[in-house]
């Protein structure tokens, strides 16, 4: 079946070309209808990636984080016209350890291959999942970038010690944000410390213990654990403040992304016998995961509403530039494009 | 209801190879028609499709389909004389079918255009549920001229005033129907188009913004240009 697909092939250019999807017994076709923009989009968009990388990797459909109306499911899993969140990892292969996004071999939507600015996006069943009317389209536009803090507070509560009182989350912005309310919503029961730089975004994180400037932390206040949710030129600095808090025995989960490598104080890594633990991405579990925390927490819905930032309907290419500038100028928040192309 | 109308009524007299009519030649690994019904028959907002071809190639139409979307219930019928006939001809059968009534649409579409897109369909629903009629235009970039004799000039209209027209063109069907039945045999012959007609009577056709690449594969040359804008997954 024939589906435009929408592709960046220079930073700020977009230009449009046509697949023929498959249309075969094991593929069910999908009409996207809200991409949510992510920083690693950004940094395509914007040119900000190597050289190097963009000559490798473009032209190329941007766009991660997605839902969709099936159109077309010969598998019988879905009705059509049945909305359902876009999983951008693709295993080909299974493996009994080592989880689908941590698979060498697997492609990745928006990074490997074709991301979901698509007119129609052909995927097997396996890569979709089923979404409840419970959770609406803006927020579940999204699901990906949740799913990933999902996925690491999955292996936090597998690898950290079981004191969880007090546990620390480094940074202010969407991820951190997002980590805050799923952690909240399945672990009540443990104080959340906040540490980041901007007074306005801090206060947003209502439910939290304490929220604190990075600048003004108290030297005697102690987490037993810590996300670190910072990425960036940020990330070394972070990282130093939670070996500096952090109780000995504490696990350490660091999310946030890096175009450089960091320098890290293993001499206190050692004197406190820490754990550190990267996650990135998620697989179809993760999705899973967070589409039923949804069902279950409204309120954790409800906080992840303070995320939808602007909504831009695009109808054509002009529009698609019209959502990238909204999300650069933008401090807080997702910008979501309302797919009507 | 809505109705999607796959237009084939033509034999294709314009393209090099005259044997088969041009809705039949293959895009990938596809004839053009089914790439397009494909693009109707998955569309959210269209109930059903019919296709209009030629009464010698019906038989091969169907097999086509049957082959290519096994399972997919779409009638083929016999197209008329003329554009409008053949447009008459899909009014008539879908009158008989359960469901059709004062508010049915037609999105009608030229079976040689596969590469409409989803928003160009939702467009044409929307404009003719609010207005009644629609037409899929682009603005034209080159200069029109007007030349009665074809040797000199008439007239030269303003260029930001030109569109060029594209399909689908979409109508309540009651209403196409009613001022087609009220034509003389003489104004039959010279509106050629459905939109025409209504312009004529007085109805407005509200414009829909088409696509630079939706184009009508008409010349072995646009096939060309079909077969460029059809890319490799990445």
């Amino acid at each position: 079946m024939l589906g435009a697909v929408y592709r960046l092939v220079a930073p700020r250019q977009i230009e449009i070309g046509f697949v023929s999807n498959e249309r075969d017994d094991a593929h069910v076709i999908v009409r996207p209808t809200h991409l949510s923009i992510c920083n690693a989009d950004q940094r395509y968009y914007q040119g900000k990636r190597a050289p190097e990388i963009l000559e490798k990797k473009l032209p190329m459909a941007l766009i991660h984080e997605a839902i969709g109306k099936v159109v077309y499911d010969p598998t019988g899993t879905f009705s059509v016209g049945q909305r359902v969140v876009m999983i951008p990892n693709t295993p080909t292969e299974e493996d009994a350890i080592i989880a689908e996004n941590y698979l060498r071999s697997s492609k990745f939507r928006a990074s490997g291959f074709d991301g979901f600015m698509q007119e129609l996006v052909s995927m097997t069943p396996d890569r979709l999942v089923a979404l409840p009317d419970s959770v609406p389209d803006a927020i579940a536009s999204f699901t990906e970038i949740v799913s990933v803090s999902r996925h690491a507070i999955s292996r936090f509560d597998r690898i950290a010690h079981g004191r969880r009182e007090k546990v620390g989350i480094w940074g202010d912005g969407n991820l951190a944000f997002i980590t805050a309310v799923l952690f909240h919503s399945l672990f009540p029961e443990v104080e959340l410390y906040i540490f980041g730089i901007d007074a306005q975004k801090l206060s947003g994180f209502t439910f939290a213990a304490e929220t604190h400037h990075v600048n003004h932390i108290p030297a005697d206040l102690r987490i037993d654990h810590a996300f670190e949710c910072v990425g960036g030129n940020g990330s070394p600095m972070a990282i130093e403040q939670i070996i500096d808090h952090i109780h000995p025995e504490g696990t350490i989960s660091i999310l946030g992304v890096s175009e450089n490598p960091v320098p890290v104080n293993t001499r206190m890594i050692l004197e406190k016998g820490l754990r550190m633990f990267g996650s990135s991405r998620s697989g179809r579990a993760d999705f899973q995961n967070t589409i039923d925390l949804y069902d279950k927490d409204p309120e954790a819905v409800g906080f992840m509403k303070n995320l939808v930032g602007e909504q831009i309907t695009v109808r054509t290419i002009k529009d698609m530039h019209e959502a990238f500038e909204a999300d650069i100028r933008k401090s807080f928040g997702k910008t979501i494009m309302k797919w009507e192309i | 209801m809505v109705y999607g109308v796959i237009l084939a009524g033509g034999v294709g007299s314009r393209m090099g190879n005259a044997e088969k009519p041009k809705q039949f030649l293959l895009l990938g690994d596809k004839p053009l028609i089914i790439h397009t019904i494909e693009k109707f028959s998955v569309h959210p907002e269209i109930d059903r499709v019919v296709v209009l071809s030629p009464a010698q190639w019906v038989t091969y139409t169907q097999g086509l389909i049957e082959k290519h979307l096994p399972g997919e219930e779409i009638p083929v019928l016999a197209g008329g004389d003329t554009r409008n006939e053949t447009l008459m001809n899909a009014i008539r059968y879908i009158e008989t079918q359960p469901g059709s009534d004062e508010n049915t649409i037609i999105v009608t579409h030229d079976a040689v255009r596969p590469f409409v897109t989803s928003r160009i369909i939702s467009e044409n629903i929307e404009a003719a549920k609010k207005y009644g009629a629609t037409d899929t235009v682009i603005g034209a970039t080159d200069t029109i001229v007007v030349s009665k004799n074809h040797k000199t000039i008439d007239e030269i209209p303003e260029r930001p005033t030109m569109y060029q027209g594209q399909t689908p063109q979409s109508f309540r069907m009651q209403r196409v129907k009613e001022l087609y039945e009220g034509l003389t045999d003489e104004e039959k012959e010279i509106l050629t188009d459905a939109c025409k007609i209504m312009v004529m009577k007085g109805d407005p056709v509200y414009l829909v913004q088409g696509e630079v690449f939706n184009i009508k594969i008409t010349y072995p040359y646009d096939l060309k240009v079909a077969e460029a804008l059809l890319t490799e997954e990445r």
